[in-house]
């Protein structure tokens, strides 16, 4: 194999952008189980049904992105519903909730699995926009549209969510309630409402990433197993809850995935993301930004 | 006694049917079965006592059944020797990967399990002698003398398995191992401040639980007659050892047992009459079910109703 600083550079381009990607359908999980600290598996089978749904919108002619904005507000009340749900079943209770909440939220994965299997059938699904196919050229370099603008949206949403964190009363009470719930309880505050808001708005989230999935590539309903890995790996990486370490958590997600699909070849590179998780799990398990 | 009569006679009556019954069916379908019993009390050592979850049964039971395969094509090693090589190496993986990630919360466990999947499908699909992702064609030897089927054969032999699989598991409940592993369930600091020592204990449970994934797997290439990297490491080997003990009940060693057999039978029946996604479905919601409603599982049902019966 010839090693070529063009090759490199183009394997760094296209990791940034499949990073960005990675970052964007990982900052859902972000908030629900770095910062609510519920152990969300199946986040990417709702983000999986979220493609679906757009897939359904942009049947009738709406826009892939578009759809999955018009989604958010749906999955808001979905997210809010199944937090809820959630907490009165395990939270409130208390003890054993680790196991059981798990295996909970691992049903439900296979639900929403066997429900688009159900409705959709087992073949592949894709959308069709104007900037899906084409690509632009910079130089040497063919870089496909539809990534640079998966690249923008993911962008944006994160710019947006980091804002609203930082800037905004509620979203200051979210991240309140995840540095010490029973003070937030002894201000006057009530916690259960606050996450409730919390994971509603990381479900929204979930929809747009779902949208920004079936840009990417086809849909097809068990793409969520793939993703529980991935996701958790970036949410990991970066230190539970941080929005910027989710950026570049998923960029070195992105980057070496690129670099080792180059130098070895598609059947090497999801180990070694996955054995990047590993390495952080053993030496840093707080994360490269943990708190 | 009152557990080794009862299992032997089962074990004793398995043997007589491979010999008597006909139906080769029935024999192909049981083996899937009990095979699951192993995996779901295998994986209630650690994800039931200790209350740690394990998504990475795939990866335990993955690298048995290449274990077996590889020694079989490399020296034809006869399949005891296969079974114990499987749990030596099964078990070496729970113990990296136990002194890896079991100090941390049991939530990243259970990620770093998923993980470990991912690398042992990836490391087997580029690893050219055992098949890569093409797979392996094995060419099974004859049966040994009893037998006049190779799969009947290999029931008998699973049937043995989960014997001694659902004897350790009632070994280790019933031992101060058990009251430690319990302790951690309930609460990790103050069992670590009551002197328990965590840590080794959970990477006890976590080489135990993976060595019997291991030796449940061993006997599949021969069970198939092939191996491959997607279907060998399939997390639906993921979703029945978790699923069976949530059903069953995770505090007694009969759990996993009863809900394995259940939930594996349903499943058996269900793939031949309906499809197999119903039977995914099937799985999802006695999962949510009974975790929501029953988190006892089949054996705190029971419990509770013996005890409104005898007041």
């Amino acid at each position: 194999m010839i090693f070529s600083l063009d090759l490199l550079f183009e394997a760094v381009v296209f990791g940034v952008l499949l990073g960005c990607f990675y970052a964007a359908v990982s900052i859902g999980l972000s908030v629900a189980f770095g910062l609510l600290d519920v152990p969300h598996v199946a986040h990417p089978a709702l983000m999986v049904f979220g493609a679906y749904c757009t897939w359904q919108l942009s049947t009738l002619g709406l826009d892939p992105i578009l759809a999955g904005l018009a989604l958010m507000p749906p999955f808001f009340l979905l997210g809010m519903a199944i937090y809820r749900f959630y907490y009165e079943t395990f939270e409130k209770r208390g003890s054993d909730a680790g196991v059981r909440g798990i295996a909970f939220f691992f049903g439900v994965a296979l639900i929403v699995e066997v429900g688009l299997v159900l409705v959709f059938g087992v073949d592949q699904r894709t959308v069709e926009a104007s900037y899906i196919g084409s690509s632009v050229t910079f130089g040497e370099m063919r870089i496909p549209q539809r990534f640079l603008v998966a690249c923008g949206v993911a962008l944006a949403l994160m710019a947006t969510l980091t804002l609203y964190l930082a800037k905004t009363f509620t979203g200051r009470a979210i991240k309140a309630v995840a540095q010490d719930e029973p003070a937030l309880r002894l201000m006057g505050a009530d916690p259960v409402r606050i996450k409730q808001w919390a994971f509603g708005i990381a479900t929204a989230v979930a929809a747009l990433a779902g949208a920004l999935l079936i840009i990417i590539g086809p849909v097809e309903p068990t793409l969520d197993r793939v993703y529980i890995g991935r996701t958790f790996s970036v949410v990991v990486l970066a230190g539970l809850g941080s929005m910027t370490g989710t950026i570049a958590a998923g960029l070195i997600l992105g980057i070496s995935e690129s670099i080792v699909l180059m130098l070895f070849g598609a059947s090497w590179a999801p180990a070694v993301s996955f054995g990047l998780l590993l390495l952080v799990l053993g030496v840093r398990p707080q994360g490269l930004f943990g708190r | 006694m009152k557990f080794w009569i009862p299992a032997c006679l089962l074990l004793a009556a398995a043997a007589a049917a491979a010999l008597l019954v006909k139906n080769e069916y029935f024999f192909f379908a049981g083996y899937t079965v009990l095979m699951f019993v192993v995996l779901a009390t295998a994986w209630n050592i650690l994800g039931g006592y200790a209350g740690y979850v394990n998504f990475g049964t795939p990866a335990f039971f993955g690298l048995g059944a290449y274990t077996a395969a590889v020694l079989f094509k490399a020296f034809a090693l006869p399949l005891v020797l296969q079974i114990l090589a499987a749990a030596v190496m099964s078990g070496l993986l729970g113990l990296v990967a136990g002194m890896l990630t079991l100090r941390l919360r049991g939530i990243f466990f259970a990620i770093a399990t998923i993980a470990l999947v991912v690398i042992m499908e990836t490391l087997f699909i580029n690893w050219r002698y055992a098949g890569g992702a093409t797979g392996l064609q094995l060419l099974r030897p004859p049966p040994t003398a009893p037998f006049e089927s190779y799969i009947k054969m290999l029931f008998v032999l699973m049937g043995a398995m989960a014997v001694g699989a659902v004897a350790l598991a009632r070994w280790v409940e019933r031992s101060w191992i058990g009251r430690g592993l319990h302790a951690i369930r309930d609460s990790e600091e103050a069992a670590e401040c009551s002197g328990v020592p965590t840590l080794r204990l959970k990477v006890f449970a976590c080489v135990l639980s993976g060595a019997l994934m291991g030796a449940a797997g061993a006997p599949m290439p021969m069970y198939l007659s092939f191996i491959e990297p997607a279907s060998t490491f399939n997390l639906n080997y993921a979703i029945g050892a978790l699923a069976s003990p949530m059903i069953g009940g995770t505090t007694h060693y009969l759990g996993p047992v009863i809900g394995a057999l259940l939930l594996s039978s349903l499943q058996q029946l269900v793939t031949v009459t309906v499809s197999s996604e119903m039977n995914v479905l099937i799985v999802g919601v006695l999962l949510v079910v009974f975790v929501v409603l029953a988190p006892e599982g089949i054996v705190g049902l029971w419990r509770k109703w013996t005890r409104r019966s005898s007041t």
